[in-house]
C-alpha cells in the first residue's frame, strides 16, 4: 500500500525551514531567535528521516541522533551565554547588543 | 484519500500553523509553547516514517528537556511580558517575508523535491529467534525494523560501522557543553 510520498515530507520540511529563517530575521528577542534556529534544525531532521526511509537505510536516523545531541549541547551553551549577557547589560534586545565588546 | 494522507495533511497543517504563530506572537512564552506543538507533530511524523526510536527521543529531549530549558531561561530573565520587546517596524518585516518567499522558491527549484515517491521496502519478516539471538550482522532493513531500537543500537555500538566514534565523541561534547554552560552562567568565574 502506498503511503505518503516522500515529496510531501520534503516540501513540509522546506516550508518549516523557511518559517524558521523568517523568524530569525524578524524577531528581536534572542531566545525566540534561538527557538527559530531549533525549528530549522527540526526541519532538517525531518528531511534526513524522510530520505532515509526513501532509500531504505538507517543512516538518516543516525544523523538525526547526532544532530539532536549537538542541538541539545548548543542550546545549553547558547542559553548560558544569553543569561550572561543579560546579567551584564540588563537588556537582551538584539538591536542593542551590537558591539563585540561590552 | 487514504487515512495516511488525511493524518499527514492534518498534522502538516497543525505544524505549519503552529510555526507561523510561533514567529508572529510577541510573547516569548507563547512562542515556546507553539514550538512544543510543532515538535510533537514532528514526533508523529517520525512515527509515520518508521522511526520509532527517534520519535521517542524527540519527545523526551526536544519537547521535554530543551523547551523546558527555554522556558526556565525566559522566566529567569522575566521576559514573559509581551510589551518587553518592541518588534522591528518599517521595512524589516516585509523584507524578511519577501526574502523568505524567495528562499522557499529557490528550494522548490530542486528537481527532486516534488517528484519523489515512497519506495515500498521489503515486507516485514520477523527473524527466527535463534538468528536474532546471535545477531551476526545488522538487521536487514525491512519496512518495520529500520527504526527500531535494535537496529539503531546495533549501528551505534558496532565497531565495524562508522557510528561508534561519533557516538563516543558526542558524549565528550555533552560533557564540554555542561561545563561550558555552568561557567557561562556563574556569577564569578
Amino acid at each position: 500500500m502506498a503511503g505518503v510520498p516522500v515529496s510531501y515530507y520534503l516540501v513540509l520540511s522546506a516550508i518549516l525551514f523557511t518559517i524558521g529563517v523568517i523568524g530569525v530575521l524578524i524577531k528581536r528577542n534572542p531566545i525566540v531567535i534561538f527557538m527559530c534556529v531549533e525549528l530549522m534544525l527540526n526541519a532538517a531532521n525531518l528531511t534526513f528521516i524522510a530520505l532515509g526511509r526513501h532509500f531504505g537505510q538507517v543512516n538518516g536516523q543516525m544523523y538525526v541522533i547526532f544532530a539532536l545531541a549537538v542541538a541539545a549541547a548548543e542550546v545549553a551553551v547558547g542559553l548560558g551565554i544569553i543569561v550572561a549577557i543579560f546579567r551584564t547589560k540588563e537588556t537582551i534586545d538584539i538591536d542593542e547588543i551590537n558591539l563585540l565588546k561590552m | 484519500m487514504t487515512p495516511k494522507l488525511i493524518v499527514f495533511a492534518i498534522l502538516a497543517f497543525v505544524s505549519v500553523v503552529s510555526a507561523v504563530w510561533m514567529i508572529s506572537t510577541r510573547n516569548p512564552v507563547r512562542s515556546a509553547l507553539f514550538l512544543v506543538v510543532t515538535f510533537l507533530t514532528m514526533a508523529v511524523f517520525y512515527l509515520t516514517l518508521g522511526a520509532q526510536f527517534i520519535a521517542a527521543v524527540q519527545v523526551i529531549v526536544y519537547a521535554g528537556a530543551i523547551m523546558v530549558l527555554f522556558l526556565f531561561v525566559i522566566m529567569l530573565l522575566n521576559l514573559g511580558a509581551p510589551q518587553a520587546l518592541r518588534e522591528p517596524g518599517g521595512l524589516q518585516r516585509p523584507a524578511a517575508i519577501l526574502l523568505g518567499a524567495v528562499f522557499l522558491g529557490a528550494l522548490f527549484l530542486s528537481p527532486t523535491l516534488l517528484s519523489m515517491t515512497s519506495k515500498p521496502l521489503a515486507p516485514d519478516d520477523y527473524p527466527q529467534t535463534a538468528a536474532a539471538a546471535t545477531m551476526q550482522g545488522p538487521p536487514s532493513p525491512t519496512a518495520a525494523n529500520i527504526g527500531t531500537v535494535e537496529t539503531i543500537g546495533y549501528n551505534l555500538f558496532s565497531p565495524s560501522l562508522p557510528w561508534l566514534f561519533p557516538f563516543e565523541a558526542t558524549s565528550v561534547l555533552l560533557l564540554v557543553a555542561v561545563v561550558g554552560a555552568i561557567i557561562m552562567a556563574k556569577r564569578q568565574v
